[in-house]
């Protein structure tokens, strides 16, 4: 009686990383880009570029859900950062990827129409509208920053939109231009 | 009787009849050298206000600060382009217009000389002050707003990225950009946010390219090209061809441009099921 209550006893919970171990700013994605061959090994490796993808809670997350429940493969390269809406991407966060050393950018969420807040997505269009001619003016690589439409249905369109950018922005190479931006 | 005359002649009557009891305008220390702003409370002092053209600064700003609303009921003397961000402050409920009187004041031009300024201005004539002097000439038939930003695109991205590396490392983070807009109103701007930090504050390449993004971006659909922010720069850093970018795309996507039209609804804050793109798949 005893000895199965023992076992039932929850083990003691890992301990969280600390919040504020660093500054924030210094925090990058793990290898950076400009090294690509380092955990490949030796000279004559792929380049595995890495993409952040901002994704709403309600279509594309489920989307990139059900590729995963139904065993689609897809680049282990993109990391999928979850959002309310995509009315929730701030245009920041697609600058912050940039800084962290991402290579290409992915903002995704539902279908016009679809939205579960309604009209979070029209919102977030006319944004980007704006926005992309920003980034245009100031040079930066619009062949990096990718915007879709992938409802909770569509875990091949998502499996195929990963695919595609990953295959571009692997051969576009890293995004070193950006990068020394933030080195500097 | 001059332009100046009838400003000096509204302004006594205003302040001797009480309806307000500052007036904001311009004032020159010298002929020949850019005009500051001055706040005049007192009818003795109205022969301080000049009115030519180094009267470039826009005024309006002053309308938000709390330590001039404290003066009391303002006039404020406005060129055609100063008023359209008053429209974008009324259109935001940032100000009362029937707690002022706008006094808009017909403008050739500013600076020496004008067109270096004011080449392509559209809006020599204010058009919904309370009072208004002078009347403009119509202003140039050619459509020039947009032909520094349209050279500016002829570059390479790449090019690009090069020019604004170089501009923006003089960049020194005073943030005179932000202070001197009028549309820049926030009590507490994203830049002084830091929990989290949303941009790094530090005055390097990066977090400048993020500050003027971010600034560029946060008066998207609602700059009026007033320039206050490249006047401000003390490293010179040309702010405008940022601005003359969301200003031009609001106008090509959207047919929208910021304090032309009173009742327009602002770009950024509406939607329409019907916007037109072709890069989301």
């Amino acid at each position: 009686m005893s000895e199965t209550e023992a076992i039932r006893l929850p083990s003691p919970p890992a301990p969280l990383p600390q919040r504020g171990e660093g500054s924030r700013d210094e925090k990058r994605l793990p290898s950076s880009p400009d090294q690509p061959s380092a955990a490949a090994g030796g000279e004559g490796s792929v380049f595995e570029p890495k993409i952040i993808a901002y994704v709403c809670n309600w279509c594309t997350y489920l989307g990139a859900d059900l590729a995963g429940t139904n065993r689609l493969e897809y680049p282990a390269n993109v990391r999928i950062v979850r959002l309310p809406c995509t009315g929730r991407i701030d245009f920041n966060l697609i600058v912050k990827a940039f800084e962290i050393g991402a290579d290409a950018v992915l903002v995704s969420g539902c279908h016009p129409g679809d939205c579960h807040y309604t009209a979070g997505n029209y919102h977030a269009r006319r944004r980007w509208i704006l926005f992309r001619e920003l980034l245009d003016t100031l040079g930066i690589e619009m062949d990096r920053i990718h915007f879709s439409w992938i409802s909770a249905a569509e875990g091949k369109k998502f499996q195929q939109v990963v695919s595609e950018i990953t295959a571009k922005t692997r051969q576009m190479g890293p995004y070193r231009a950006y990068h020394e931006i933030c080195q500097s | 009787m001059t332009m100046l005359d009838e400003l000096h002649q509204t302004c006594r009557r205003l302040l001797e009849e009480g309806s307000v009891k500052v007036v904001i305008g311009y004032a020159q220390s010298a002929p020949d050298e850019p005009a500051f702003p001055v706040f005049i409370d007192d009818v003795a002092d109205v022969g301080q206000l000049v009115w030519n053209e180094w009267c470039l600064a826009n005024l309006t700003k002053y309308l938000l600060r709390k330590d001039i609303r404290a003066l009391g009921k303002p006039a404020i003397i406005v060129k055609g382009c100063d008023e359209r961000a008053l429209l974008v402050l009324e259109r935001e409920s940032q100000i009362d217009r029937a707690e002022m009187v706008v006094i808009g004041m017909a403008c050739p031009g500013m600076g020496q000389p004008p067109q270096a300024v004011c080449g392509g201005c559209d809006v020599h004539q204010p058009r919904f002050c309370d009072i208004t002097i002078g009347e403009a000439a119509a202003g140039d038939a050619a459509d020039t707003r947009y032909a520094e930003l349209d050279a500016f695109l002829k570059k390479t991205p790449a090019e690009r990225m090069a020019y604004w590396r170089d501009e923006l490392s003089r960049c020194v983070k005073c943030y005179a950009c932000r202070q001197a807009c009028p549309l820049c109103y926030c009590e507490r701007c994203i830049v002084d946010k830091n929990r989290p930090t949303a941009i790094d504050t530090s005055a390097t390449l990066k977090g400048n390219f993020a500050w003027q993004i971010t600034r560029a971006f946060h008066l998207a659909g609602r700059c009026v090209g007033c320039d206050q922010c490249t006047r401000a720069c003390p490293a010179g850093i040309d702010l405008r061809l940022l601005n003359l970018t969301t200003a031009k795309a609001a106008e090509a996507h959207f047919a929208y441009r910021a304090g032309m039209d009173r009742q327009a609804e602002p770009v950024i804050g509406g939607y329409s099921e019907q916007d037109q793109e072709s890069f989301i798949r």
